[in-house]
C-alpha cells in the first residue's frame, strides 16, 4: 500500500444504544490518510454521538475504531487523544477564562515537558521550554489569523474566532486525524469561505486528516472529498461527494417526505 | 434475651433517627434534583423550626399543633425567600460554585443571627409529643412516645410526598423540571414557580424536621440544625440523590448505623462512622443506591 | 512576535514581584512600627495569626479559584499540619537544635496534610459537583473528634497509644503523656515568630503563583474551565486535580505548623480547626476575589484586623462575614449584576470577574 493510500480511520460496525434506542447503528467508515471526509445529515441522526465514540465519550456496545494500524475501541478519551484523534465541539468549550495564547499551549501540553518543581523554582528548563511553546502556539495562531488577539481571554473573543481557536488547539495536540464539529455554524458565508480555505491549508500543510460534521452544503461541497450521509443512526449514503448528493434517497431526507 | 431486646431497642431508635434524616433528605434531594444545587442552608431551617416551636409552645404556651402548623408557615416563608433573595439570582451564574457559596453564606448567616437572638446557651425543649412509652415484653423493652410519633410521621410523609409527586398536576411539573428545565420551559411549565414550589415543601418538611429532633434530643442550640443538615445530606447521596424513595432509604440506613455506631462501637466516633459511609458509597456506587447515572452532554 | 511574547511573560514575573514587594513592605512597615513601640501588645500578638490566615486564605484560593472546586476542610489540613508538626517537636525538643527541629516540623506538617489531601482526593475528585464541599467538611470534622479522643504518651518502655483515657496509656511513672485528648498537646517549642511566618508567606506565594504560570498550572485551569475540552486534548483530569488539591491542603499544613509553634496549648477546639475556621477562610477568598491572590492577602489581613480595631463589633463579626459573603457573591456572579455593572461602573473597578493573579 503506498502512503498516499494509507487507511487512517477505520472503522467497522460501531453501535450504541440510549435506553433501548439505537442511536447509532452498525456504522462503518473508512478514511484515508490526508482525506477531507464529511459527515452529513438531518438534526438527532447521531453525527455527533459517532463523534463521541471516535473519542471516548460514549463507549460503544459493537464494533472497532482502528486509528492508523492501532486499535482504540472502548479507550479512554486521554488515551485516544494521546492516540492521534483530536476534536472540537460543536457548542464551543473554550478554556475561556485562560488567554487565546494559553488555550493553545494547553492542547501542547503533551508535546512539551518539564516538572512541577522546574515550574514552581522556575529552574532554566522553564524558560527554555516555556519560550519554546510559545514560539510553537503562535505559530499555530497565525495559520489561524489570532495572533494579534494571543493575549485576550478566549471568552472575548468574537464567534468566529473562536471557533477557529477551537481548531488550534485541537492542532496543538498534534493528532493524526482532526474530527470538527460543525465548524462552520453560526458563521456568515464570508467567514465560512476563509473557514474553508483555512481548512484546507491545514490539510495540506500539517498533513492532516479531517472528518467533519456540517450543514452548510456549500462547505461540505466545496472541500470534502467523500460523504457519509447518516439518517436515525443508519447510513444512509456513503461516497463521493458529487454521488451522494445527488442520491435522490439522500435529497428526500434533507427535504423531508 | 436482654441483648435481644437491646437490639430492638436499638433499631428502632435507629428508625425513629433515620425518619428525621429522611424527612430532612427529602428536602435535600428534591432541591438538588430540581434546582441543582446543594442547599447547605437547609440544615439551619431545621434550627429555625426549632426555636420557632421553642417560642410559641414552650414559651408563650400555645398547643403545640398549632405551634407546629405556625412554624411549617414561617419556614416555608424563610425557605422560598432565601431561594428568591440568594439563589435565583445566581441560577445562570458562570461558575456553580457561586451558588453553593452563597448558600454556605445564608446558612451562617442563620446560625448567627440565631446566635444573637438567642443566645449560644442550650435552649432545653419541651417534647411536643404527649403520648406515654409502650412497654412490652415485661417492661425490658421500651418504645418512647417520641419514637413511634417520629416513625409514624416519617410513613406518612413518605407516602403524602410520593402520592403528591406521582399524582398531582405540580408534582407532574416537579419531575418534568428536573428532568430538562428548557423542556419544561417550552411545555409551559412555570420553572421558577416550581422550584419556589420545591423550596416550600422541603422547608416545611424541614420545620417538622426540627421538632421531630428537638423532641427525641430536647437541646436547642443555633448549632442544632448543622450536623443532622449534613448527615441528612450523606443520607441522601447514599439513596441516590435525585431520588425520593432513595432519600428515604438512605436516610433510615443512615440513622440506624450511627444508632448501631453508637451503641456497639464508640459513642465518640459515630460521626465519622456516618461521614466513613459518605466515602465508602462514593468510592463504591457514586450515584448511590437508587441513583441514576447522569452523562454530561457533549 | 516572540519580541511581544517575552513581553507577557515578563508581566506575569512583574506581578508576581509587585505581591511579593507588597508583602515584604509591609513587613518592613511593621518591623519598624515594633521598633518604636507603636504596636500594642494586643497587635503584637496577632501578627503570627495573621500569616497563618494569609498562607490558610492563599492555599485555600488555589482549591477554590484555580482548580474550581469547593473544599469546607481547610482547617482540617490545618490541623494535621498543626498536631503532626507539634507531635515531632515534642519528640525531638530536647535532642535536635532549634532551627533544625522547626524545618523538619515544617515539612512533615505540610507532608501529613498533604498526604490526607491525597486520601480524600482519591474517592472525590474523580466525581463532578458538589460532592467535594461536603467531604472537606466531614473530614474536618472528623479530624477535630479524632484529635480529642487520641492519648499518645512515651515512657522508657517507648510509646503508648489510647484512644480512651491518660491512664490507660498504662505508663511508668515518669512517663509524659505527649497527647492528651481533649487537652491537646502542652509544652509545644514557641519556634514561630513573625519574620518566619512572612518567609512562608512569600515561599506559599512563590510556589502557588508559579504553579499557576506553569504548565501544570495551564493544565489545572483548563480542566477548571472546561473539564471535557480538557480531556479532549489529552489532559490527565484526576492527576492534575489531585496534585492542586495536595499542594492546596500542605500549605495548609504548612499554616498549621506556624499555629502550632504560636501556642504554649494546642487544642482542637471547633474555633480554630471547626467548620467555622474553613467558613472564615472562604470569606477571605471571595472577599479578595475568587481566583486573586493579591485578594486572598489584602482581605485576610484587612477581615483580621478589621474587628480588633473596632472592639464593638466583635459580637456581629460573624454575622458580618456572612452578609459578606453572600452580598460578594449576588454581586460578582450574578448575572445581573454583572450586567449592571458593566452598564453603570468604570470597566476593573472590582477585581470580582477578572483573573488577574
Amino acid at each position: 500500500m503506498t502512503e498516499k493510500n494509507k487507511i487512517m480511520l477505520e472503522v467497522k460496525n460501531l453501535s450504541i444504544s440510549f435506553g433501548g434506542l439505537r442511536a447509532v447503528d452498525e456504522f462503518s467508515i473508512s478514511i484515508r490518510k490526508g482525506q477531507l471526509y464529511g459527515l452529513i445529515g438531518p438534526n438527532g441522526a447521531g453525527k455527533t454521538t459517532v463523534f463521541n465514540l471516535l473519542t471516548g465519550v460514549y463507549k460503544p456496545n459493537e464494533g472497532s475504531v482502528v486509528l492508523d494500524g492501532t486499535e482504540v475501541t472502548g479507550k479512554k478519551t486521554i488515551e485516544i487523544n494521546h492516540a492521534g484523534i483530536a476534536r472540537t465541539f460543536q457548542n464551543i468549550r473554550l478554556f475561556k477564562e485562560l488567554t487565546v495564547l494559553d488555550n493553545v499551549k494547553a492542547g501542547l501540553h503533551n508535546q512539551f515537558h518539564y516538572s512541577t518543581i522546574e515550574g514552581i523554582l522556575r529552574l532554566p528548563r522553564y524558560f527554555k521550554v516555556e519560550r519554546a511553546m510559545d514560539e510553537k502556539a503562535m505559530e499555530l495562531l497565525k495559520v489561524f489569523d489570532l495572533d494579534r488577539e494571543a493575549e485576550y481571554q478566549a471568552q472575548n473573543l468574537p464567534y468566529g474566532k473562536q471557533r477557529k481557536l477551537e481548531i488550534a488547539r485541537a492542532l496543538a495536540t498534534n493528532p493524526k486525524l482532526l474530527l470538527l464539529d460543525e465548524p462552520a455554524a453560526g458563521m456568515n458565508p464570508n467567514e465560512t469561505q476563509e473557514l474553508m480555505d483555512t481548512i484546507r491549508f491545514v490539510r495540506d500543510n500539517f498533513d492532516m486528516t479531517i472528518l467533519l460534521i456540517e450543514h452548510d452544503m456549500k462547505l461540505v461541497s466545496g472541500i470534502c472529498e467523500e460523504l457519509t450521509v447518516l439518517n436515525f443512526g443508519r447510513i444512509l449514503a456513503q461516497g463521493n461527494t458529487s454521488d451522494v448528493l445527488n442520491n435522490p434517497q439522500v435529497i428526500t431526507a434533507y427535504l423531508g417526505e | 434475651m436482654v441483648d435481644v431486646m437491646s437490639f430492638v431497642s436499638y433499631l428502632l431508635n435507629g428508625i425513629s433517627l433515620g425518619s428525621v434524616y429522611a424527612i430532612i433528605a427529602l428536602g435535600y434531594t428534591m432541591v438538588y434534583g430540581i434546582a441543582k444545587m446543594l442547599n447547605f442552608a437547609h440544615g439551619d431551617v431545621i434550627m429555625v423550626g426549632g426555636y420557632i416551636v421553642f417560642v410559641f409552645v414552650s414559651t408563650l404556651g400555645l398547643p403545640p399543633l398549632l405551634g407546629i402548623f405556625v412554624a411549617m408557615i414561617l419556614c416555608t416563608v424563610l425557605g422560598v425567600t432565601i431561594e428568591r433573595v440568594a439563589y435565583r439570582p445566581l441560577r445562570m451564574a458562570s461558575s456553580p460554585l457561586a451558588v453553593l457559596i452563597t448558600a454556605i453564606g445564608v446558612s451562617y448567616l442563620l446560625q448567627n443571627l440565631a446566635l444573637l437572638i438567642f443566645g449560644a446557651n442550650t435552649k432545653s425543649f419541651t417534647s411536643v409529643v404527649a403520648i406515654p412509652p409502650l412497654k412490652l415484653a415485661d417492661g425490658q423493652l421500651t418504645i418512647s412516645g417520641e419514637t413511634m410519633v417520629t416513625i409514624l410521621v416519617g410513613i406518612i410523609v413518605m407516602v403524602c410526598l410520593t402520592l403528591f409527586v406521582n399524582k398531582t398536576k405540580a408534582g407532574q411539573a416537579m419531575l418534568a423540571v428536573s428532568e430538562d428545565k428548557g423542556a419544561a420551559q417550552l411545555m409551559g411549565i412555570n420553572v421558577n414557580g416550581t422550584i419556589a414550589l420545591t423550596f416550600a415543601i422541603g422547608s416545611a418538611l424541614a420545620a417538622v424536621a426540627g421538632v421531630l429532633l428537638c423532641s427525641a434530643y430536647p437541646s436547642l442550640t443555633p448549632y442544632t440544625g448543622a450536623m443532622p443538615g449534613i448527615k441528612a445530606f450523606v443520607a441522601a447521596v447514599f439513596g441516590g440523590i435525585g431520588s425520593i424513595p432513595g432519600a428515604m432509604i438512605g436516610g433510615i440506613l443512615l440513622g440506624v448505623i450511627e444508632i448501631f455506631g453508637k451503641a456497639y462501637i464508640s459513642s465518640q466516633m459515630a460521626d465519622a462512622i456516618v461521614f466513613g459511609v459518605l466515602i465508602v458509597v462514593l468510592l463504591v456506587k457514586p450515584t448511590g443506591i437508587l441513583g441514576r447515572n447522569i452523562q454530561e452532554k457533549v | 512576535m516572540v519580541i511581544k511574547m517575552k513581553k507577557s511573560m515578563n508581566k506575569n514575573t512583574k506581578n508576581n514581584f509587585i505581591t511579593y514587594g507588597m508583602v515584604i513592605i509591609v513587613f518592613a512597615i511593621v518591623q519598624l512600627l515594633l521598633a518604636t513601640g507603636h504596636v500594642s501588645s494586643l497587635m503584637g500578638g496577632l501578627l503570627v495569626p495573621l500569616c497563618t490566615y494569609v498562607i490558610l486564605a492563599v492555599s485555600l484560593n488555589l482549591t477554590v479559584g484555580i482548580l474550581g472546586e469547593l473544599s469546607l476542610g481547610h482547617a482540617g489540613f490545618m490541623c494535621v499540619g498543626a498536631f503532626s508538626s507539634a507531635f515531632f517537636s515534642m519528640v525531638t525538643k530536647n535532642t535536635l537544635p532549634g532551627g533544625l527541629r522547626f524545618f523538619l516540623a515544617l515539612l512533615i506538617g505540610a507532608a501529613a496534610a498533604g498526604l490526607f489531601g491525597i486520601l480524600i482526593g482519591i474517592p472525590v475528585l474523580r466525581l463532578n459537583g458538589d460532592y467535594l464541599a461536603i467531604v472537606t467538611l466531614a473530614f474536618g470534622e472528623i479530624i477535630k473528634n479524632l484529635v480529642n479522643v487520641f492519648f499518645i504518651g512515651k515512657d522508657e518502655n517507648g510509646y503508648h497509644f489510647s484512644m480512651k483515657d491518660a491512664i490507660s496509656l498504662d505508663m511508668t511513672v515518669d512517663g509524659e503523656t505527649i497527647i492528651n485528648g481533649p487537652q491537646g498537646i502542652t509544652g509545644t517549642p514557641n519556634d514561630s515568630t513573625f519574620l518566619i511566618g512572612v518567609v512562608l508567606i512569600l515561599i506559599t506565594l512563590v510556589v502557588v503563583l508559579n504553579l499557576i504560570h506553569s504548565r501544570d498550572g495551564r493544565a489545572i485551569m483548563a480542566i477548571r474551565d472546561n473539564r471535557i475540552a480538557a480531556e479532549s486534548i489529552g489532559i490527565n483530569i484526576t492527576k492534575y486535580k489531585m496534585m492542586a488539591f495536595a499542594i492546596s491542603a500542605s500549605l495548609a499544613g504548612v499554616a498549621g505548623v506556624l499555629y502550632a509553634h504560636n501556642l504554649s496549648t494546642l487544642t482542637a477546639l471547633p474555633k480554630n480547626f471547626g467548620y467555622n475556621m474553613s467558613i472564615m477562610i472562604l470569606v477571605f477568598v471571595v472577599l479578595g476575589g475568587i481566583g486573586n491572590i493579591r485578594g486572598s492577602i489584602i482581605s485576610a489581613v484587612v477581615l483580621t484586623l478589621l474587628p480588633e480595631l473596632l472592639r464593638g463589633l466583635s459580637d456581629y463579626r460573624m454575622l458580618i462575614y456572612a452578609v459578606v459573603l453572600i452580598t460578594m457573591m449576588l454581586f460578582n456572579w450574578s448575572p445581573k449584576a454583572i450586567e449592571w455593572r458593566e452598564r453603570v461602573l468604570p470597566k476593573n473597578l472590582f477585581g470580582g470577574k477578572t483573573k488577574e493573579v
